[in-house]
């Protein structure tokens, strides 16, 4: 039996799908067997931040119309093992994905993985309530910017009942806060909502940080999961938070601003 | 104002303002119910013409709240009557 886990946020451009990425990746990298699905159906893009785009022949709609079996659908990660992407369809419309069809589909992936990663559209119409329905946990994605942990609060609503554990009435989603983003510069400058601001506002509990950081647009550029560059900030961020997903006690780090000379000259 | 008051004056962070504004929503968000029930909307009003048949209440005589407890769900419902003329 796979463990699904839903990457939700509200608003778009968060970072949904950097983070389902690398959250599978880091998942694979530590060992289970993973797929990440793309929900996103007209506007897909996982494809393109896995760097697998050119290897898309079947998708998910394909799938689910029978058009295709999951065999030829699952594309298999060339760096990672244990890692396996299921795109969204390009040309199709939200509407093409059925929830008897995402069901199936879930089922006969939950035989084989490990964990199912879904990465959810933006928005709250058909295809983030249909990636969020089977949900056994969710990351919800969110900026310290009002508009995105607003959207988050909305979202978290939804999982409470919209999904499939809130409505058959036993125990809920288990929901992580996940940051991006964050610069701890400009909190402490009171120029930005802290991590604790957050937190008191969404009351979940706090997943992983991970900082606003160059190395996730050169990722995403090359078409390679940022969680494979460790030594990076934000890699090492997402690396830390599946390690905390896994049960492992990790401090967070990223959380304060790098020291400059001044504030060292000061003793600060 | 001294001119060192402007060194002193703990203006309110921009951080702090957003969120206080967010504060606000999300009570609001969470009290009004973005969880209730699709029929919520109807039934209180099915209810309100259901009252007037038989006495005078204003629109917002009816407050209806849903509270989950486990696997239990209450529906909480308060009517407001009209001050009685004796």
């Amino acid at each position: 039996m796979a463990k699904i886990i839903v990457v939700t946020s509200g608003k778009g451009g968060v970072g949904k799908t950097t983070t389902s990425a690398s959250f599978a990746a880091g998942l694979a990298m530590r060992g289970h067997k993973t797929v990440v699905i793309d929900f996103d159906v007209g506007l897909r893009n996982l494809d393109l931040i896995m760097g697998c785009e050119r290897r898309v022949v079947f998708d998910f709609v394909n799938v689910i119309n029978g058009e295709a079996n999951l065999k030829q659908a699952l594309i298999r990660d060339k760096r990672v093992d244990n890692l396996y992407i299921l795109a969204a369809s390009q040309t199709r419309d939200k509407d093409a994905l059925t929830q008897e069809g995402v069901e199936r589909t879930l089922n006969k992936l939950s035989e084989d993985f490990d964990y199912i990663i879904c990465d959810s559209p933006a928005g709250i119409e058909t295809g983030a309530i249909m990636a969020m329905y089977y949900a056994d946990e969710a990351l919800v994605v969110t900026n310290p910017e009002v508009s995105s942990v607003r959207d988050s609060d909305r979202v978290l609503g939804m999982l409470s009942s919209k999904t499939k554990r809130a409505q058959d009435g036993g125990e809920g989603v288990k929901e992580h806060l996940v940051v991006t983003r964050y610069a701890p510069g400009r909190v402490g400058k009171g120029e930005m909502l802290s991590l604790e601001d957050i937190g008191d506002i969404l009351a979940i509990p706090l997943l992983g940080v991970v900082p606003e950081s160059e190395t996730v647009l050169n990722a995403s550029n090359a078409g390679s999961p940022v969680v494979l560059e460790q030594e990076a900030d934000a890699g090492g961020a997402y690396f830390d938070m599946v390690a905390r997903f896994l049960g492992e006690e990790r401090p967070m780090r990223f959380t304060q601003a790098k020291k400059g000379f001044f504030d060292r000259l000061m003793g600060r | 104002m001294g001119w060192l008051d402007v060194f002193r004056s703990e203006k309110k962070s921009s951080a702090q303002t957003a969120k206080e504004r967010l504060q606000l929503v999300v009570a609001h968000r969470r009290s009004s119910g973005g969880d209730q029930p699709e029929y919520f909307p109807q039934l209180q009003q099915d209810l309100l013409n259901v009252l007037r048949k038989y006495i005078e209440v204003g629109d917002d005589a009816v407050q209806m709240e849903i509270e989950r407890e486990g696997d239990l769900e209450v529906l909480e419902l308060n009517i407001t009557l009209p001050e009685s003329r004796h």
